[in-house]
């Protein structure tokens, strides 16, 4: 009982005297995860825009196979990642792996159908409103797409903030492509899981406070955008 | 093109329709019609709900295809604009909307605020020009929607039941800029159920039941002396079924 309690304020000294291995850490688990939620909006954003507009044969197939990949489990992701990105697999001249960039592409892989399948539904519902409208005004389908991207804007916010929650909070994907190692590849999650079995509770501690109160965070500022739209444009 | 009250009128190229009809789920909603609509005239479409009067005018503007028949520009196709029952807004200010029809007609960049600023005026709608679009009053919108079509300098102006859902002030709001861009040579073709307003504003009458069109007759023709038992009875105030 009382080493957990020393634990806990081991951790929180660590935290509030930006113990620089916890702020390492940190830095990098936003980095990545930043720039693969990045990469999954400006990749996923249209992708979702184009699949709301466009009939085509295997459409539905596509529908369905997105929203499939939603619940992707994280080590599957990477598993499949660290095959492409091995020596032997086919990208494996790029020598990515074991390194954060090999992390992004986990992460986009992770995040982008999340962001793509929601946005296609978000977009999907304007697009029912505003279609007669916009042919009206003469515009092709693919001018339609920055207009109704633009304009789902609010909802879309919620969508990529949902994504960075979920490239923020796995370990399964980067433990496998990254590897965890010191100073390079580990990120909160990988260390807290490191840390832990190593008995060094305090540090993991501290890494579980940061990443619960960033993932509080990004729901604070969904619910918040979620609420100003409301109000303001009715 | 910078004063739009004063440019030369070029009467818009006559639309032909032949055979038209529209078919949904094997069930046949419109048609077969046949029809000409010429000049800058105000052609009010009129017939009970269901008659096909929406349809008609989504046809005739392209935004549906027809399943059989041939919908033509007699010469060339001339700039359209339509305005909905409920008009569609985007969710930006009053001023970003007016701007945005502009940018996708092609104005040069410097000169859309200046002409939606003018257009906002033209409409009564100054005052509003920096609120979301989505808040104001549905005869705002509709005064707005009104405000887009006419910065798209159209030739023909379809209205689809615009002041079905509006009190007298903005019915009569509406009826003037129907008015305004009937003096600028566009013609103008639109739905209504209201007699009142028909015969306020209609040059010739396209009537509809069940999807079939009835007459086509002179506005005045029509509500002294109207063809068919249907349009007789519609005219009495008798539900037309």
């Amino acid at each position: 009982m009382s080493s957990d309690a020393s634990a806990l304020t081991t951790a929180l000294s660590l935290i509030l005297g930006f113990d620089p291995t916890l702020m390492e850490i940190v830095a990098l688990s936003l980095r990545v995860s930043l720039v693969a939620v990045l990469l999954a909006a400006v990749i996923g954003l249209p992708l979702g825009a184009a699949l709301a507009l466009w009939r085509f044969p295997g459409r539905g197939a596509l529908v369905v196979a997105l929203n499939a990949l939603m619940g992707l489990p994280p080590v599957v992701a990477g598993l499949c990642v660290y095959l492409l990105l091995s020596r032997a697999g086919p990208l494996g001249e790029l020598g990515l792996l074991f390194t954060p960039g090999a992390m992004v592409v986990a992460q986009v892989i992770l995040v982008l159908p999340i962001i793509a399948a929601l946005a296609r539904q978000q977009v999907e519902e304007l697009h029912q409103e505003y279609h007669e409208q916009l042919t009206s005004l003469g515009l092709s389908r693919l001018r339609m797409i920055p207009t109704l991207l633009w304009d789902a804007r609010l909802g879309l916010v919620t969508v990529i903030l949902a994504g960075f929650g979920r490239a923020s909070a796995e370990v399964g994907a980067v433990m496998i492509v990254g590897g965890n190692i010191d100073g390079v590849t580990r990120v909160m999650t990988t260390a807290i899981v490191l840390e832990t079995s190593k008995g060094n509770l305090a540090l993991a501690l501290g890494l579980g406070i940061v990443l619960l109160g960033l993932v509080a965070l990004v729901n604070a500022a969904a619910y918040m955008v979620g609420e100003t739209a409301r109000r303001r444009l009715g | 093109m910078n004063d739009l009250t004063a440019r030369f009128v070029i009467e818009p190229p006559a639309q032909s329709l032949k055979g038209v009809s529209f078919t949904h789920r094997g069930q046949r909603l419109l048609g077969p019609v046949d029809l000409r609509l010429t000049g800058c005239k105000r052609t009010l479409v009129m017939g009970p709900n269901g008659a096909g009067k929406s349809l008609l005018m989504r046809l005739a503007h392209g935004l549906l295809p027809a399943t059989q028949g041939q919908l033509r520009w007699e010469g060339r196709v001339p700039r359209q604009a339509m305005v909905f029952q409920r008009p569609v807004l985007l969710k930006r200010s009053a001023l970003a909307n007016l701007v945005y029809a502009l940018a996708v007609n092609g104005t040069p960049r410097r000169q859309r605020k200046a002409r939606a600023r003018e257009a906002l005026a033209r409409f009564g709608l100054c005052h509003l020009e920096r609120r979301p679009a989505r808040v104001l009053s549905g005869g705002e919108q509709q005064r707005l929607a009104l405000a887009r079509a006419w910065l798209l300098d159209p030739e023909v102006l379809f209205l689809d039941e615009p002041t079905s859902a509006l009190d007298p002030a903005a019915i009569l709001a509406v009826e003037s800029a129907v008015q305004e861009f009937h003096a600028r040579g566009v013609r103008i073709l639109m739905s209504s159920h209201d007699l009142h307003q028909a015969r306020r504003l209609a040059d010739e009458v396209l009537f509809l039941n069940a999807g079939r069109l009835i007459e086509h007759t002179e506005a005045v023709t029509f509500f002294t002396a109207p063809a068919s038992n249907e349009a007789r009875a519609f005219i009495r105030g008798e539900l037309v079924l």
